[in-house]
């Protein structure tokens, strides 16, 4: 059943920008808010966040993880690393990775 | 006279004309707006909803643009558990399972869980989904919630150490009944926030608080609570989800910051949860299987409207079996399934679901 409402009213996860509208709703903002921020931060039209044939370039030029297995792109914690920069956001994994590792 | 297919709130198949479509969309937002004393759905509205049900498709979907964000509940537990989470008995290890989800089904979000859901059973193990969620962590792009519900009636006799109501109210001590409520939301404050500092250790990403109310109104102020420690006290985003359209009164007499919870609607229930510092809310709105799919669809998207509305945060609302348009049967037919997330998507204005 997820599949069905992920195929007719979602945004696609990693296949497009969904995951990053995702990160922003989480603090709170509502969704024409977070397609905007998100939309600005990639330097798109809001209506290509859900554009696979866009994101997927965008993705790849960005290495913020894409949803087919390309040797050497971001993946997992390496592409969260990335949004929580292109997005000007915390993300906590990527904080305590940051305080594990030495790197904070 | 042309007539649509469509189905009942069981499920089971019915042809309908278009009179009876919008008849049925005009009795079924009408009984949402007279319960919740909400506004009905507005022409344009009933236009929409028939333009959907309408379609000779079997799915719909919505436009360009108008793509909302996945949240979810069972998780990882979609595939590797059994009947009971509506799983289907994949046996494959849940960061593999969130994995699937993530890269095959493309879900904005993913969940981690315990198989039984509750606070209490989840609190003794606690390090071992701590763990599991690392893992996940390092190998995930998505962000992965973790997901558990209050249940009060874990704390109660014979599972729990406080009486049980159920029982307590038939023999008619009524005061002790209330009493064993209380007693029970603090169990469940104090195992919900102890699991939240758990996560929060290992920076996870969210908590959602889910079927929120199982219990009546004892435990939607146990939530409340939660949400407000977890809000002041750690880092992590939370997810409230709803686990009926009003709050059951089971208690009665209860109150958050001066406002009695019993009988509240999805559009106050949202009001209560943004004080409280919740981030995203999921409003339920139940199907009733003996109405039709077009009754039960327009009822949805008058009170998700009005939540909508309201709400200053995202809403998320359930649209799972039995809940926000979808059929009362075990596996809803996916063109029940996409008209409802059209409709709530589009008309209801959700920020997701």
């Amino acid at each position: 059943m997820p599949i069905a409402h992920v195929m007719a009213s979602g945004m696609g996860g990693i296949r497009t920008a969904g995951d990053l509208v995702a990160r922003m709703q989480m603090k709170g903002m509502r969704l024409k808010e977070a397609k905007k921020y998100v939309a600005e931060r990639l330097k798109i039209d809001p209506i290509d966040l859900a554009n696979e044939e866009v994101m997927r370039e965008i993705r790849e030029d960005l290495d913020i993880g894409i949803i087919t297995g390309v040797p050497g792109c971001a993946k997992g914690m390496d592409a969260k690393v990335r949004i929580a920069n292109l997005l000007e956001i915390e993300i906590n994994c990527v904080e305590k990775m940051k305080t594990k590792t030495g790197l904070m | 006279m042309k007539k649509y297919l469509t189905r009942m709130g069981d499920g089971s198949r019915v042809e309908m004309t278009k009179e009876e479509l919008l008849r049925d969309f005009e009795l079924g937002s009408k009984d949402a707006a007279g319960r919740g004393k909400i506004p009905e759905l507005t022409s344009e509205d009933y236009d929409k909803l028939l333009e959907i049900f309408t379609s000779p498709f079997r799915i719909v979907a919505v436009e360009p643009g108008n793509e909302i964000v996945m949240t979810d509940d069972a998780g990882q537990m979609r595939l590797n558990t059994d009947q009971m989470n509506s799983g289907i008995s994949i046996m494959i290890d849940p960061t593999v399972s969130n994995m699937v989800h993530e890269r095959c089904f493309c879900c904005d979000t993913v969940t981690l869980g315990h198989v039984d859901y509750s606070f209490k059973p989840i609190k003794p193990i606690v390090s071992t989904y701590q763990v599991m969620y690392e893992t996940m962590s390092q190998n995930l792009i998505a962000p992965v919630f973790f997901g558990a519900m209050p249940n009060l009636g874990t704390y109660y006799y014979p599972d729990g150490p406080c009486g049980n109501p159920s029982d307590l109210f038939q023999a008619g001590k009524l005061d002790e009944a209330r009493k064993a409520q209380e007693d029970a939301m603090e169990f469940a404050i104090k195992d919900g926030t102890f699991i939240a500092e758990k996560l929060d250790e290992i920076g996870c990403d969210g908590f959602n608080l889910d079927t929120v109310g199982a219990a009546g109104d004892a435990d939607v102020l146990a939530s409340l609570r939660t949400v407000e420690y977890i809000k002041k006290n750690t880092k992590l985003s939370v997810e409230v989800g709803m686990a009926g359209e009003f709050i059951l009164g089971m208690h009665g007499g209860l109150e958050y910051k001066g406002t009695r919870l019993a009988g509240l609607y999805p559009h106050q229930q949202v009001k209560l949860f943004e004080e409280a510092g919740c981030d995203i809310f999921g409003p339920v709105v139940n199907t009733n299987s003996g109405k039709s799919m077009p009754w039960n669809i327009a009822r949805a998207v008058t009170f998700i409207k009005a939540c909508s509305e309201a709400a200053n945060i995202p809403i998320h609302p359930n649209v799972g079996m039995g809940v926000g348009g979808v059929p009362v049967c075990e596996v809803p037919p996916i063109d029940c399934v996409t008209r409802a997330s059209k409709a709530i998507a589009e008309i209801a204005k959700a920020d997701g679901l």
